[in-house]
């Protein structure tokens, strides 16, 4: 097996694993029932996503671990998602912020992994920008909506951002395991996607009439798995509970 | 005898969708290549979204309407590329969607017209609809709200 390429798969996956958990939480408890379904429905495509990166991880591994073994089998410092992305929903505002900044990442990495050379890999991608892409006009059109809103509204969304901001730049690092995977074609350098995406985001929290933090310091450890917050042990014990009460529980 | 191609994608057209029963599972798009292998019918399907619930009830309908018309080897195949496109929905899918009240998915990036009265003044409620394939619309002269089978 490819080790390399093992570990870029559950980057992927547990991005869009921890993202999608995380939004899911909001079901039923929505601001508005339209704000219901749709996040439901966004965390929906994201857990599609996981089942698809993470599955491809399991076959590339080749232990036998299916794609839900490795979601509901791991423990903490297995997960390689970034930071940003495990961080409790706090209100509506900072949930559609983090939406907004993971979404315009996601958009620009799936377009670039969809020319993979890895098969597999552009396939999965070619699908999931499609969802990403809707996400991000509807992340984007919230955020605008609140920024440029109400007193109220739009200092919660500047609270959001300025707690947001220190997370972004984990998304740009680079390691040995990307040189080796933009080396062999299959994945894009993250720190080449910087550009684009600054560009998405400025022109929007700028609609928003929300300010761009200066300080570029970043938080990092979630995607190497060097260290998580404390909060995705916590987000682990609701996700996880059933397979760890009951191994094996099928129905 | 093995029925011909031709006859099994008529079998499968008469399976519904298990969110839309209105239409087929053919008329949807989302069967992408019925071939046999030797004995083995091989069924490809490719799904809409990916997180969407229906799949595997789709996998189990379309095995069972095979199965019901005697076929006994079957393999369903997963093929995720091309990616699922609503140009793939099929002429009489996208009539009997009005008919049944969801707007048709139109490259102009919303419904055409209110399904129920046709009115063209409408107006979007939210991106997301009942189920990830469909927005919320709302139509600004009758005033009933109805589904928009959105475009991707
Ligand atoms: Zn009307």
């Amino acid at each position: 097996m490819s080790a390399a390429l093992f570990e870029m798969l559950l980057r992927l996956g547990d991005n869009t694993l921890v993202l999608g958990h995380r939004v899911s939480e909001w079901c039923g408890k929505a601001p508005v029932l339209e704000e219901d379904i749709a996040l439901a429905n966004t965390a929906l495509d994201l857990i599609g996503q996981t089942q698809m990166w993470l599955g491809y991880a399991a076959e590339v591994e080749g232990k036998g671990r299916s794609a839900d073994d490795l979601a509901m089998r791991r423990d903490v410092w297995d997960f390689r998602n970034i930071l940003m992305l495990e961080r409790p929903n706090l209100d509506f505002g900072h949930t559609m912020m983090r939406q907004f900044l993971f979404d315009a990442f996601h958009r620009a990495q799936l377009a670039a992994l969809a020319q993979s050379s890895n098969p597999r890999v552009a396939e999965i991608a070619a699908k999931a920008v499609k969802e990403a892409t809707y996400h991000l006009d509807r992340s984007a059109e919230t955020v605008v909506a609140l920024g440029d809103g109400t007193e109220v509204s739009h200092a919660k969304m500047q609270t959001a951002l300025d707690l947001l901001w220190p997370y972004v730049g984990e998304m740009f690092e680079s390691d040995d395991v990307d040189a080796q995977m933009a080396a062999e074609g299959i994945a894009p350098d993250p720190d080449g996607l910087r550009a684009a995406w600054e560009a998405t985001v400025r022109d929007t929290l700028s609609e928003a009439t929300l300010t761009v933090p200066q300080d570029n310091f970043a938080h990092k450890g979630g995607r190497t798995g060097a260290r998580h917050t404390e909060h995705l042990g916590h987000m682990l014990t609701q996700m996880q509970w059933l397979q760890r009460a009951y191994p094996d529980a099928t129905w | 005898m093995k029925p011909d191609t031709d006859t099994i994608w008529a079998w499968l057209d008469e399976v519904p969708d298990p969110e839309i029963p209105v239409i087929s599972v053919v008329d949807l798009g989302i069967i992408r290549d019925v071939v046999w292998d030797g004995d083995v019918l091989e069924v490809a399907i490719t799904p809409t979204y990916s997180g969407c619930p229906a799949t595997s009830i789709i996998n189990l309908d379309v095995e069972t309407a095979l199965r019901a018309r005697g076929l006994e080897n079957i393999r369903l195949k997963r093929q995720l590329s091309p990616p699922w496109t609503t140009d793939w929905l099929s002429a009489k899918g996208a009539a009997r969607l009005e008919a049944y009240g969801i707007a048709p998915p139109s490259p102009a990036g919303g419904p055409k017209h209110c399904p129920r009265c046709q009115s063209a003044a409408v107006e979007k409620v939210s991106q997301f609809g009942s189920t990830p394939c469909k927005a919320h619309w709302r139509c600004l002269s009758c005033l009933e709200p109805f589904d928009y089978f959105k475009c991707i």
